[in-house]
Formats: structure tokens, sequence, C-alpha cells
């Protein structure tokens, strides 16, 4: 049974701000990771650049920390090469929604069963607290002054409109349902995703973790069945006094790495380099 | 008038979409079949259908190396193909063309260039079922007639030699009809006295191969089980051999949604223990700069194959050059050791493509291939691989078993050779990468001193990798009257442009660097020391090779030979310009 202390990474303990969300975030994945009862050696976290991206620094399994914007095509290489593995991808809203939008919504349409959770806190951490791809319209920032002109990226939304298998939000003022959901996700058979409302404490004084508390309400619990593409789109762009959490659309799809023929017979890590011969492709040629 | 025999340099050209690659292809096999060596050339511009394509196809007994400036033959499916080519007609050379299509007196042909009228569409109007996009295949039957070739080998190629059946399809019959209708057009309208003369030799079991291809199977050969790339001229043949071969060599091949993509997921799949590469032509190499930089940092083996086109930006996107060796040295910020292979000629591809897997996976460094549009599309015929001695050396790639037993596993630590085990996910002696500086675990560490530590331990692993890097290649006798200094695929016209210089008793050598980086310095300042009248042969504007041997070496060339307007050397080029440099 693998228990929270072997996910440990002892001395070695995370540099964020005192009361960021990154520690609930990190708190809940290996709470996740318990519940599901995963092998920690069986678990790749992979990152890109933020504050959130340096959470694999101290989880206690693989961990991969590549460069700003690009964890999903890493993780996406590592679970075709090892099919086996529960391949987990966190980044920040500027990392997956900014730098790396193209490879989100190329992913949202890749049905590869790995997990991808946004630490969602609406502004740029690291970097001193500019304006970020989900920062809400008209809020002032050291690069918007005079107040944000762009609309926020809609990321559940996005994922709506790619049908893709498992869409979910969570808050990090929660640290059950986030638990929760990110188990559900990474046990999901699929594409999972998880938009995690993850307050900054430095930087966003717009949407703490009162101005949430003050309006999520958890989906589930009002007795939504996350089954139908319209009624989630439908959920996907309520942001106001009321805002969503929980899982707005599930659904299984053949898996990329299951239906592969090479791929479904064994992880491609696992096949054999001995004697690879090339007879027959050269006689292709004469 | 002499009779040349065997020694041919034929083109076919029209409109691209009508059939001229098939053409040019189908005519090489001919080739083959009959025991002749070829060497094929080919140019097009960037577009599917219109503009024109030519595929030029040389023929002799001995092997090729290169093609030559003139044709002997034309095969013309429209006037433009004549206006372009008709200058480098050899004089006593021919035409074949169709009078219904082009009106050869507002073509100024030359007095000494034969005319070989063929009404294509005439001759495929009396075949039932045929196509006008099969006026090609009459123009090999008319080729094959001119030739005084035998026919049966056309039929051969053209029915596919692979196949089992001794028919081949419906619409290879029909094909092989039009070519013979064509041939015996000939045969019966023109006498046989043209000034090349095809005859067969022993067949020989030859590959006709281009250096994508090669790339291709010695990926293969090499246990590179997956291969992520986006489309880009000139490399995309390779992505497309992989996908085509995934079922049977079971590869994987992922088209990515672009080359940063494309580069992160194929270094997630080697991190993970997967042999991988990815393919990319200059612009899309730029875009993975980054991570170039992210796989030196966190010492992640992968094979990265750039088929040059001359830039800058989008430049000739389907034309040659060499103007990317710089900047593959140098790609990526900060500083991170790697090692560059350019091959020469589509034997290196195969070779140094599976060498490359090695040399990734024992220093745990991105390896270059840099290759070009003359090599990745250039028919060469030879004699199948010899592949026994080559074996798969995966460094120090742990074990399950080994990576089970270790105790207090540092996946970077500080080795005398630079070189540290490796473990893989899903192996039980967990570890962290960091694109941060990071110390012997993997975990982010801004102190200076380990700064220093780290960055030495990557740079040593480039020393230990020299001690085994092949030198340069020295063709020639060590000591000459003229030295040529090159790399990557002008090997096969100098090879040539050499042959023309002994003919007139100059004694030539080359050295030919196909392993750029690391740079062996002190052989190369000792070689240079000693030769004399060194000229530099590049296909780009800035001699950047004799640049990067002035740095390392302090030698500078002072003679150059230098080709960038888009298309390769003749080996008659740069014979002129070594013997200008020669006379003084």
């Amino acid at each position: 049974m693998v228990e929270l202390k072997n996910l440990s990474t002892g001395n070695y303990t995370p540099d964020w701000c005192p009361g960021c969300g990154d520690y609930i975030i990190l708190n809940a994945l290996k709470r996740a990771i318990v519940k599901l009862n995963l092998n920690p050696n069986q678990v790749v976290v992979v990152s890109g650049i933020g504050c959130s991206s340096k959470l694999p620094q101290w989880i206690n399994t693989f961990g991969y920390h590549g460069v700003h914007g690009r964890g999903l095509p890493v993780g996406t290489g590592i679970k075709i090469a090892n099919k086996k593995l529960h391949v987990i991808v966190i980044g920040g809203d500027g990392d997956i929604y900014g730098e790396g939008m193209n490879h989100f919504i190329q992913s949202l349409r890749k049905n590869i069963d790995i997990t991808l959770l946004v630490h969602d806190n609406q502004i740029y951490g690291l970097t001193k607290g500019q304006t970020s791809p989900t920062s809400m319209h008209g809020d002032k920032s050291v690069t918007s002054q005079i107040g944000n002109f762009d609309e926020p990226v809609n990321p559940i939304a996005l994922a709506v409109a790619q049908k893709t298998s498992f869409i979910a939000r969570s808050f990090a003022g929660d640290l059950e349902h986030l638990t929760n959901t990110i188990a559900d996700a990474v046990s999901f058979k699929g594409f999972s995703f998880v938009d995690m409302f993850q307050p900054c404490v430095t930087f966003n004084k717009h949407n703490t973790y009162d101005w949430f508390k003050e309006r999520v309400y958890d989906l589930q619990k009002k007795g939504y069945k996350p089954n139908n593409l319209e009624r989630a789109f439908k959920k996907s762009i309520e942001f106001g006094d009321k805002i969503p959490i929980g899982v707005f659309f599930k659904e299984k799809k053949e898996l990329y790495e299951e239906t592969h023929p090479v791929l479904k017979k064994t992880p491609l890590v696992k096949q054999s380099l001995k004697n690879i011969s090339i007879k027959k492709l050269m006689e292709e040629f004469c | 008038m002499a009779i040349d025999i065997n020694k041919l340099s034929w083109l076919v050209g029209g409109e691209a979409g009508y059939g001229i690659m098939t053409a040019g292809q189908k005519f090489a096999r001919a080739m083959i079949l009959g025991g002749l060596n070829v060497f094929t050339h080919v140019e097009y511009p960037s577009l599917i259908r219109g503009g024109h394509n030519s595929f030029g196809v040389r023929v002799e007994e001995r092997e090729l190396t290169c093609p030559i400036l003139l044709y002997n033959l034309v095969a013309a499916l429209n006037k433009d193909t004549i206006i372009r080519h008709k200058n480098f007609v050899t004089a006593g050379g021919g035409i074949i063309y169709d009078a219904n299509e082009v009106n050869i007196d507002e073509c100024s042909i030359r007095y000494d260039i034969r005319l070989y009228n063929v009404p294509l569409m005439e001759i495929l109007k009396s075949i039932k079922g045929a196509i006008k996009i099969m006026r090609n295949s009459v123009l090999l039957g008319a080729s094959i007639a001119v030739l005084d070739y035998d026919f049966d080998y056309l039929a051969e190629a053209i029915r596919g030699v692979n196949s089992k059946k001794k028919k081949g399809s419906k619409i290879a019959e029909l094909n092989v009809r039009a070519a013979k209708k064509g041939y015996d057009y000939v045969k019966k309208n023109y006498l046989s006295d043209f000034e090349v003369k095809l005859k067969k030799k022993t067949r020989k079991k030859r590959m006709l191969l281009t250096g994508n291809q090669a790339i291709g199977l010695g990926a293969i050969k090499a246990g590179c089980k997956f291969l992520s790339a986006y489309p880009m001229t000139p490399a995309s043949s390779i992505m497309n051999y992989y996908a085509k071969k995934e079922l049977d060599s079971e590869v994987v091949m992922k088209q990515a949604d672009d080359e940063i993509s494309a580069i992160n997921m194929a270094l997630g799949a080697s991190y993970a223990g997967v042999r991988s590469m990815t393919s990319t032509s200059g612009g899309g190499l730029a875009l993975m700069s980054e991570t170039i930089s992210l796989l030196g940092m966190t010492e992640v083996p992968l094979v990265i194959v750039n088929v040059q086109r001359p830039g800058p930006s989008t430049g000739l996107p389907t034309r040659q050059g060499q103007g990317d060796l710089k900047f593959v040295l140098n790609i990526g910020h900060g500083e991170f050791p790697r090692i560059v292979i350019a091959p020469g000629d589509v034997e290196e591809c195969f070779y140094e493509t599976f060498n490359a897997f090695n040399f990734a996976e024992k220093y745990q460094l991105p390896v270059f291939i840099v290759s070009d549009k003359h090599l990745a599309v250039s028919y060469k015929s030879i004699p199948k691989f010899n592949t026994s001695h080559l074996k798969i050396d995966r460094g120090l790639l742990l074990s399950d078993e080994e990576a089970a037993n270790l105790k207090d596993y540092k996946r970077f630590m500080i080795t005398e050779n630079g070189v540290s085990p490796r473990a893989i996910p899903g192996q039980k002696c967990m570890f962290r990468s960091s694109s941060d500086e990071h110390n012997e675990y993997g975990e982010i560490c801004e102190k200076g001193d380990n700064k220093i530590l780290q960055e030495d331990k990557r740079f040593r692993k480039l020393k230990t990798a020299e001690k085994e890097i092949p030198l340069p290649k020295l063709y020639g006798p060590k000591k000459a009257d003229l030295t040529i200094i090159s790399w990557g695929s002008t090997k096969g016209a100098i090879l040539e442009a050499m042959d023309y210089l002994e003919s007139d008793g100059i004694k030539a050598n080359f050295l030919h660097f196909v392993y750029v980086f690391p740079f062996h310095s002190e052989y190369v300042r000792e070689f240079l020391k000693n030769s004399k009248n060194v000229v530099d042969v590049e296909e780009n504007k800035s001699a950047q090779l004799a640049g990067i041997i002035s740095e390392f070496t302090g030698f500078k060339i002072e003679k150059k030979v230098l080709k960038y307007n888009g298309r390769t050397f003749y080996p008659s080029e740069i014979y002129d310009e070594l013997k200008g440099v020669y006379n003084g």
C-alpha cells in the first residue's frame, strides 16, 4: 500500500509563497495517488515552466520538468513509449492556455490516456504579476495598467467543443473535492482534463479564496449528469455570480494506444531491439 | 560519328502533375534491370500542379556519384521543357517531343540536335482505356527505342519488379502498351543511329534508393521505434516512409501538430526509454531550438534530422543548399554538447543514421543528421547494405534489475567521462529531471559551484565522444597538388571532378567532413598546414565550413568555390573552378 509519506521528498520542500493554492493541489495529488494505490514508480509527473510547473520536484514519483508550455507533447511521448505508466501533466494557465495553447487544443482531440491538471490562478506568478490568458476582462496587472482588454480563455468550453473524454473543474479551496476529482481524472481511461482554480495570494487580489468560495458550487451536488455535450456547454459558459465545479462531461472513446496495432500489443519500450532485420525492406527497393 | 555505349544522361520533363517523377523512376529501374547503374537528379517547384518538373537519369556501367550538366536525350512533355533544357543538350543529342503539342519552329533548336517527333496523344487514342497521363509511358518507350535498349526491361520496370504476378495491374498493362507503341513508332520512323546506345550487362541486384529512404532504413535498423515529425519539404518523405512501415517494422510514426510538439513528443518517448527521432528542415528546426537546449540540459538522447533547403526563411523550398551548418552547430540557447553528422551519399545516410542512435544513447545528448534536398530526393543504384557489423549500443541505460538494485540513485552523477547511468520511468529508481540547473539527483540547485560541476560534467561527454568520433575522411593521395575541403552531399560531384583533374595530370585530394562536431582540431590543423592549394567547396554563400575550420584551427582557407543558386554542383563546375585555382 502506498502511503502519503512514500510520496514525500523529505527535506527538499516546495518554495511557493505561504498560502499558495499550489500546496493544496500538491497535497490533493498525493492523496489521489494514495487513494488509487498507484505505485509511485509507475507515475510520471510532467510539467512546463511556472510556479505550478515546479510541482514534479516535490513529489516522490518520476518527474520531468521541461520548458514553458510543452508538458503535453512530452507527456504524450512518454505514454506512447510506455502505456503502462500513469502520466500526469501539470501546468499553469500561462503555460497551458498561453504558451502551450496549441498543444492544449491538439491534445483535447487525441484520445491518449493521460491526465492534464491546470493550476488556473488567472495571473503570471513566477514572472511577478502579468496578465494571463484567463485574467478577467478589465482586470489590472503590471502589464495591463489600463485594464485587460481581452476576453479570458474559456478552457472548459474549448474542451467541450472538442468532445474531450473527461472534462472537470475543481478548486484549491476544497481539498476533498480536489482530491476526488484528480483521482477520478487519473483513473479515467482516456484523456482527462481538470481546470483547477488556484488563488495566487501574492499577485491576484481579485480572484481570491473568498471570491471563489462565494461563487463556486458543485455540479454533482446539484444532480448534474456529465453525459450531455450541449448541457456541458451551457454549464461551461457559466462564470459570474455562480461558477460550477465538478465533472462537466465524461465519455469513453477509443484509446489511441489501445487502437494503434503496434502500441496495443505491448508497450513500445518493451519491444526487443535484438536482431532487427531489414532484409525485406531492402528487397522492396530492389 | 562515334557512338557512346552505356554512357547516358537522359531527362524527362513536363508540367507538375503529369507523372514526371514516376516516369523517371521507371526509366531508372529499367536501367538497373539491364545491369546498369544510375544516379538521378530531380528539380521541381514548390507547388502541386503546373510549373516545371524534371527528372534526370544518368546511366553508366560503373557506380555513379552525381548528376552532370548536359543531357544526351531530353524527353519533353511540353514546350516549356524544350525551352528550359535545349541549351543543355549535348552536340549530337536529341529531343523527343509531340509536334501536335509543340510548334518546334518557335523553339529555336540548334542544328546539331536531333528531333524525334512522337504523336503522344494520337498513340494513346489507339489504345482502349488509355488516358492522357500515360503520355509519360509513350515517352519512355520512345526513349528506349532511340537508345536501342531492350524494351522488356522497361516493361518489367513499369509492371513493378516486386510484383509476383507475371502480369501487372490493368493500369500497368495499359502503360506497357502505351510504351510499346511509343517504342514501335520510333523504330518505324527513325534510324537507329543515335549518339548513345545502351547495352545490357549482367544483371546485379541493386537497390534504387534516396537519402531520405536510407535515413528511414537506418533508423529502423537502429531500433528507432518512434518518429514524430511535422511535414516540411524536403524532409517529409522520411516521416512518410516511417508511416508506411509502421506495421511491417513495428514502429510508430506520430504526425505532430507542429515541430515544437514533434520534438517534445520524441523527447518524451526517448526519456521513457524508446529510441526516437524527429525530422524536419531549417524552419522547423528553428522552432525546435528551445527543446534542443532542453535535451542538452536534461541529457535525453535524441536523433534530429535536418534536411536542408536554401533559406533564409521559406527560401527555395524544393531546391538545394547547405546553409544550415553553423545553425546546427549552434542551435539552442546556452551551452551544451552535441554531435553533428553530415552524410555525403545514400550509403552514409544509412550507416550514419544507424551510428547516430548509438552515439545519442552512449553520450545522452542530441545528435544531428544534416542532410539536404540533393541527398533527400536523388536516387542512386547501390548494392544492398551490409548490416552484419551493425551493433546496437545503448550505453549506460540501466536494465530493470540493475535499477532495482541501486541505492541512492543519482541520475546526473558527476563522473570522469561525463556519462551518468540512465534509468527510465517505470524502473525502481525514481528520479527527477529539470530544465533548471540541477544537482546530481536532478533537484533544482542554483549554487554556483554546482553549476560548474554539472556543466563541466556535460561537456566532458564531448571529450569522451571525440575519442571514437571518426576523423574527416581523406580521398586521394596524402600529398597532392590541390586539396579540396568540403562536407555533406557535395562529395559525389567532387569525387568526379577529381577524376577529371587526374585526366589532366593534376593530383588532387579531398578531405570530406562527415563528422563535423566534435571537431578534430589537431588533425585538421596538421593536415591543412601540410597541404598546398587548399580550396573550400560548399553550397552556401558564406563558406560556413571554412569559418568553422578557422575557428577551431586558426587556419584560414583563402580559396573558395561556392554555389548558392539553389541547385547542386555539377562536377564540371567544380573542375573548371579548381583548374582555375591550380593554374593561378
